[in-house]
């Protein structure tokens, strides 16, 4: 039983598959031999296509009554129970608004770039792991495959803001890219560690590689010294390559307005809001896959509840994490959010790269734990002391107020 | 430590948002159109026109001598004086507004109005919700619309109300006293022709 509701998705299409030769036999119509392939396409991709913006529709909402709460209000909680029909009143808007393009715009690029951006934020479904045997494309370099389309995003967002011919998306563009370039190399070489323990770049191998239990805790990376140091550097990396806040310069509402999308609306500028939060899912996914055990349950007693469910519930989880995140902490400034990611997130990674290691070669036992961890705390102790307590970040003294 | 103050301060928003849900008191919004926070006493939006007596028109205080017009620094206020005289609230016979009317979608709300009635006649409204459909018309009030009964005002305007008509009351007795000398002395008249000083 238990099994069955944990393959019921798979099950669902082998038997929709099944169902349609069955029915083209009994029509005695002999399909073209790329179709069927073709239609197993279909059918991996259409559940993406309708559950991950599903999952949009819901995270505004939530997101939106989550930072009011934290604010002390309520959120919306006007339209539907709750509030929760939010989202639909948000698409229809978005969707009978005007489109507006500017005069000096370059058209093409301009159509393009939410385009491409949504594109890329879809594509990386493909190699995630949802569940047990719920892949839609089961690459030998799955990592490889995410981080290739993921960093394709860039381009995209460099599209809309030079074809915009705006001062404001110019500079929000550019701030997107020296933020996404930087940040990109604490995102992947965070992942590296995953991929030297496991020694594969296959997604679904290094969830299997997670899916063991040693006594109380499950061989989740995060429950190692550079398992938890590398998912907290990959889910700051992760942060600032979605543009949320603390990272959210590219939009800085109060000085570039909205950055690189500042001339977009209608449904295009939604497209810019549903890739965001795509690939924030996506991310998510990868952080869950990498460093969370992916779908495995994180007790044997807790199998009976199904992979997905399992993905899922760490997926808003995650969610909930950004969204904490982004009602607590303040927008950081451009040279701050350098320094971070060149003198303090990129030297911690590489340090992170030699502690995998170590856990690696020292073999199971205590030791590995004295000495990995060791390297990793007294690292960040170090890395993290001269730049962020340094002596000028003092009480700000006023020379005419007081 | 690196770190800490991050964690200082998720604890302090999450320790907000488990609140929202546990207590009444850490939600300090109010659900507007449903519900409304209580005014101050001293809350001022638009100015109205005072009457006295149960015809808003008959009993408005204004005598028409457009001090309000003149002061009114954006210009909001349209006078146009009557030809003819009534009788006011002192018993003297006066001008009255023939039209009154005050531009909402000009006027800024200063009170410099209300400061130079010397007639007590003009005061500061706390109505907010004038919202309308239309901008022009809509939102130019005229005497029909700005008068309003000096009940209303002691209501919304308790201890300022009091001290108005403590005022008007010394107006009234200072006008009597006058029209009882004035009496007296064309009384006196028929006896001499010596004229009484008024006081």
């Amino acid at each position: 039983m238990t099994d069955s509701l944990d393959q019921i998705f798979v099950t669902l299409k082998h038997w929709l598959l099944s169902g349609l030769d069955d029915l083209l036999k009994w029509l005695e119509v002999a399909p073209p031999g790329w179709s069927m392939p073709l239609v197993s396409i279909v059918l991996s991709l259409a559940p993406i296509l309708m559950v991950f913006p599903a999952l949009f529709a819901i995270t505004t909402v939530l997101e939106r009554k989550g930072l009011g709460r934290i604010q002390n209000r309520y959120g919306p909680n006007r339209v539907g129970p709750f509030g929760f029909l939010q989202f639909a009143a948000d698409g229809i808007k978005a969707l009978i608004k005007e489109d507006l393009v500017p005069r000096a715009a370059d058209k093409v690029v301009h159509f393009i770039a939410p385009v491409i951006l949504v594109i890329t934020a879809f594509t990386v479904y493909a190699v995630l792991p949802f569940g047990r045997n719920m892949v839609a494309a089961d690459l030998d370099a799955g990592l490889l495959f995410f981080f290739a389309v993921g960093a394709a995003s860039e381009l995209a967002v460099f599209m809309a803001g030079w074809s915009s011919r705006n001062k404001y998306a110019l500079l929000g563009a550019m701030r997107a890219i020296a933020q996404m370039v930087s940040y990109e190399i604490p995102l992947i070489l965070s992942s590296v560690a995953v991929v030297m323990i496991t020694g594969t770049l296959s997604l679904t191998k290094i969830v299997e590689a997670q899916s063991t239990h040693a006594g109380l805790l499950p061989d989740w990376f995060v429950f190692t010294p550079w398992g938890f140091m590398g998912f907290t550097l990959f889910m700051i990396a992760a942060n600032a390559e979605l543009n949320r806040s603390p990272f959210d310069l590219p939009e800085g509402e109060s000085e570039i307005i909205a950055g690189y999308f500042i001339e977009y609306s209608g449904f295009k500028f939604a497209l810019f809001f549903l890739s965001e939060y795509l690939s924030m899912f996506a991310l998510s996914g990868l952080g869950i896959t990498l460093f969370l055990g992916g779908w495995n349950a994180p007790f044997a007693a807790l199998d009976f509840i199904p992979s997905w469910a399992w993905f899922f519930a760490k997926l808003l989880a995650l969610i909930f994490l950004f969204i904490w995140t982004r009602g607590t902490l303040p927008r950081l400034r451009q040279d701050q959010l350098m320094n971070l990611a060149w003198k303090f997130m990129i030297p911690m990674v590489l340090v992170n790269l030699v502690a995998a290691a170590l856990w690696h070669f020292t073999g199971p036992g205590w030791m590995r734990w004295l000495t990995s961890g060791a390297l990793v705390v007294g690292a960040y102790m170090l890395l993290g002391k001269p730049q962020f307590e340094s002596k000028d970040i003092g009480k700000r003294t006023y020379r005419f107020a007081d | 430590m690196l770190g800490t103050g991050i964690i200082k301060g998720m604890a302090e928003t999450a320790r907000n948002f488990l609140g929202s849900y546990v207590s009444r008191e850490h939600l300090t919004t109010v659900q507007y159109p449903e519900e409304r926070s209580p005014q101050i006493e001293n809350a001022r939006q638009f100015p109205f026109l005072v009457f006295d007596g149960d015809d808003p028109i008959k009993g408005l205080r204004c005598v028409a001598c457009q001090i309000c017009e003149k002061e009114c620094p954006p210009k909001c206020i349209y006078i146009v004086k009557s030809k003819d005289k009534r009788v006011d609230y002192k018993g003297q016979s006066q001008f009255y507004p023939a039209r009154f009317d005050i531009d909402l979608s000009v006027c800024m709300s200063c009170q410099i109005c209300v400061e130079v009635c010397p007639f007590e006649s003009i005061k500061m409204d706390t109505a907010y919700e004038l919202s309308t459909t239309d901008r022009f018309g809509g939102l130019m009030a005229d005497k029909h619309q700005l008068a309003k009964s000096n009940e209303h005002y002691r209501h919304i305007h308790p201890t300022d109300a009091a001290l108005s008509d403590a005022a008007l009351a010394v107006e009234v007795a200072k006008a009597k006293a006058v029209a009882e000398a004035k009496a007296k002395a064309a009384i006196t008249t028929t006896v001499s022709p010596q004229p009484v000083a008024a006081t």
